[in-house]
């Protein structure tokens, strides 16, 4: 029902497209963008609450990478063993935060010093599955789409490679698979055939603590907060969730009793959605372009009228 | 009959200087095969540091110093101010020239360089790459056609009436598209919230990006003028470009303004002077690059040989570092995760080779078709300037 749903839509889009192409490639840019955008702002709260998420609780992650190893084995990606060999440790120091092209999911260990004690915690990495992703928005070849259900899904077939999405990403999660022939880039897919099916993501069902629960977003938003309100086994949490208001909103939520800037999450990022930012400018676009072009051709007819009389009454003399 | 054959022949001539650049260009084609065959490890790049000198050098710069033609274009042909059109063609052709590099720049950089039409079918409309791309490709095109209004006056002569009277719409659209996507590569930035250094990250990205991009037209003209003029021993027009080097500092004061005023209202006047690395750069830019040209464009130096030069040099540094900055405005915060990057040898290799390359076609095209001091469109062109040696063959079958 939902796949008939999405390509319906997807049909329509594209009969949008094919319409536009047919006359100049300005306005068509006008036809086909005006209508996405506009369904897309309406049904921005709708979908968030309705998109299925992951609620990370980390004090209860004993680090027992039981959710890394079934992310390799059911997305059928290759261990490194350079990477088997870095401890959680190693991998929360390093700029990349233990993601490598064909790993998308690490565990980190930090260890920040709350109250004079050193407190040790580990933290999963992967894509947040922003709901209004700027990695998708900045894709100029669809190769980056957001499904209804909640992953963020890459297909390579339409990549170009301009790895604008990885400079686009706010949480600096895209990776690059620089080291071979024809590269794509590498991140989380949410288990995206997993999820369709109404499944849950391997990671969630690998974790023995249920320091990972999969949900509806609105669902695991609310139990969040419960947790943290009911200090659930005494755990003080820090009274915000990670992933409610950042990015406007991601499928990943976190909820921590250690602050996040200790671990390396980017609490400075905007809580407005990225791809706004540059979406009003692309809505602008056309209507510029085609007035830039007709005050250009108006200046270019007075020039060269002005020009020619000139001439002829000076062939005249 | 005999003016046929003379108008058909072809020569270039080898420098040192020239053969210098043709092995580094040969250097450059073969570090391209194997980037496009192995794949991008060759080089520095990384997943902090997804986009390098490629990027920031041949795309960035690449683009901005060929605005020198969409500027003549429309002050030349569409604001049709006749002085300048002594000018115009090498404009072009260094527009043309500079667009081909930044294309073929593209190509190596991208990591599925088979896949580039993609966007042509596959429409991320939404992004502002997506319209880069699109102006980029057309006004490649544009440009191709309007070359061949030279072109078929020396081959394939029997179909120049129609390049002629397209001229006016390419004319056009060949103004409009620069316009959009100078812009657009502004733009490009903007959706790196948080990453870009505040000093830079702004709404009016875009219009820097333009207004520089169109004040540098003339300062590229100017050095060209003289590059060319050395190697085709051909005068440079001092007043011609005086009056142009004076538009230039008009638009760079339009942009010192707005730089200035876009940083009060975003309260980041005080973070110019903050001795970070960052802020420095931005001093610098603003400084030598903004200022300096501004004072000389002004002046009396302006209408001597050596001011023209300086002008040229530090506008053209000026925008090169403006460009390179936004790689300043963004290392920091990849930096702080303890990344770095510096070009490999073969990324430096293919950015200076895609210059050489372009110098060698220039002067190619310079000595085999009419594009120094040409005046007009199309048939009847006089030559302003005596021109000697390599253009001996044209000029004598002109006279």
């Amino acid at each position: 029902m939902k796949k008939e749903e999405r390509a319906k839509k997807l049909s329509r889009r594209s009969f949008v497209k094919l319409a536009g192409g047919a006359t100049l490639a300005g306005t068509a840019l006008g036809i086909a963008g005006f209508p996405g955008l506009a369904q897309a702002a309406n049904s921005a709260e709708d979908g968030l609450n309705k998109s299925n998420a992951v609620l990370v609780d980390i004090p209860k992650c004993i680090g027992c990478e039981s959710c890394t190893v079934a992310c390799k084995v059911s997305n059928e990606l290759a261990f490194n063993q350079q990477e088997q060999a870095k401890t959680a440790k190693e991998r929360a120091e390093e700029p990349g935060k233990g993601l490598v092209s064909g790993t998308w999911t690490s565990i980190n260990l930090y260890e920040p010093v709350i109250k004079g004690e050193t407190v040790r915690r580990f933290v999963k990495n992967q894509c947040f599955h922003c709901h209004q992703p700027a990695c998708a928005s900045a894709c100029f070849a669809k190769a980056l789409y957001k499904t209804p259900e909640g992953p963020v899904v890459y297909n390579q077939y339409l990549c170009v490679g301009c790895r604008y999405c990885m400079m686009a990403c706010p949480f600096d999660i895209i990776r690059y698979e620089w080291e071979q022939a024809i590269p794509g880039i590498s991140k989380c897919q949410m288990c995206v055939e997993k999820v369709e099916a109404g499944e849950t993501p391997s990671c969630v069902s690998a974790c023995p603590k249920g320091a990972l629960k999969y949900g509806k977003r609105a669902d695991l938003l609310r139990e969040a907060k419960e947790r943290i309100a009911a200090k659930e086994n005494g755990v003080s949490y820090i009274g915000d969730v990670f992933g409610e208001k950042e990015a406007g909103g991601t499928s990943w939520l976190y909820i921590t009793d250690v602050p996040f800037e200790d671990m390396r999450f980017r609490t400075d990022v905007t809580t407005k959605p990225l791809p706004s930012y540059t979406e009003n400018y692309m809505k602008m676009t056309p209507i510029i372009g085609v007035s830039w072009a007709a005050i250009l051709s108006g200046i270019y007819i007075f020039t060269h009228s002005k020009n020619s009389k000139k001439k002829s009454t000076e062939s005249d003399q | 009959m005999q003016e046929e054959k003379t108008r058909g022949k072809w020569g270039f001539r080898f420098t040192p200087v020239r053969l210098v650049m043709l092995a580094i260009s040969v250097a450059a084609i073969l570090v391209i095969l194997v980037r496009l065959t192995v794949g991008l490890s060759m080089t520095n790049m990384n997943d902090q540091w997804p986009w390098g000198l490629w990027i920031y050098f041949d795309v960035l710069l690449g683009v901005a110093l060929a605005g020198g033609g969409y500027s003549t274009a429309f002050i030349v042909s569409i604001l049709k101010v006749d002085r300048y059109e002594s000018i115009a063609r090498s404009a072009m052709l260094t527009s043309l020239l500079g667009y081909l590099m930044v294309v073929l720049g593209l190509i190596v950089d991208v990591g599925q360089w088979f896949n580039a039409w993609r966007p042509f079918i596959s429409w991320g409309h939404h992004s502002v790459l997506f319209e880069v791309f699109l102006c980029v490709a057309l006004y490649t095109m544009i440009q191709l056609l309007e070359f061949g209004e030279i072109a078929t006056e020396k081959i394939f002569k029997k179909y120049h009436k129609y390049f002629v009277a397209s001229m006016p719409v390419l004319l056009i659209i060949g103004v409009t598209l620069p316009t959009l996507h100078q812009s657009s590569l502004g733009e490009l930035f903007y959706i790196m919230q948080g990453k870009l250094d505040p000093l830079w990250l702004s709404p009016v990205i875009p219009i820097c990006f333009l207004l520089t991009s169109f004040a540098v037209g003339p300062a590229m003209i100017a050095l060209e003028t003289r590059l060319a003029g050395r190697a085709l021993s051909h005068k440079p027009d001092i007043p011609v470009i005086r009056s142009l080097i004076r538009i230039s500092g008009g638009v760079l004061s339009v942009y010192f303004v707005i730089k200035m005023v876009d940083l009060v209202v975003r309260d980041q006047i005080g973070n110019m002077f903050a001795g970070t690395f960052a802020s420095n750069m931005f001093l610098l830019e603003i400084g030598a690059g903004v200022l300096i040209p501004i004072i000389l464009a002004f002046s009396k130096a302006a209408a001597t040989n050596a001011g023209q030069i300086w002008f040229g040099c530090m506008t053209v540094g000026g925008l090169v570092l403006s460009r390179f900055n936004m790689m300043t405005g963004l290392g920091g915060y990849m930096n702080a995760s303890g990344a770095s990057y510096f070009p490999a040898w073969t990324e430096i290799t293919v950015s200076v080779g895609l210059v050489c390359i372009a110098c060698l076609l220039y002067l190619f095209i310079a000595e085999n078709f009419s594009i120094v001091g040409a005046h007009g469109h199309g048939v009847e062109h006089k030559r302003k300037h005596k021109v000697d040696v390599p253009l001996q063959d044209t000029t004598t079958i002109q006279a």
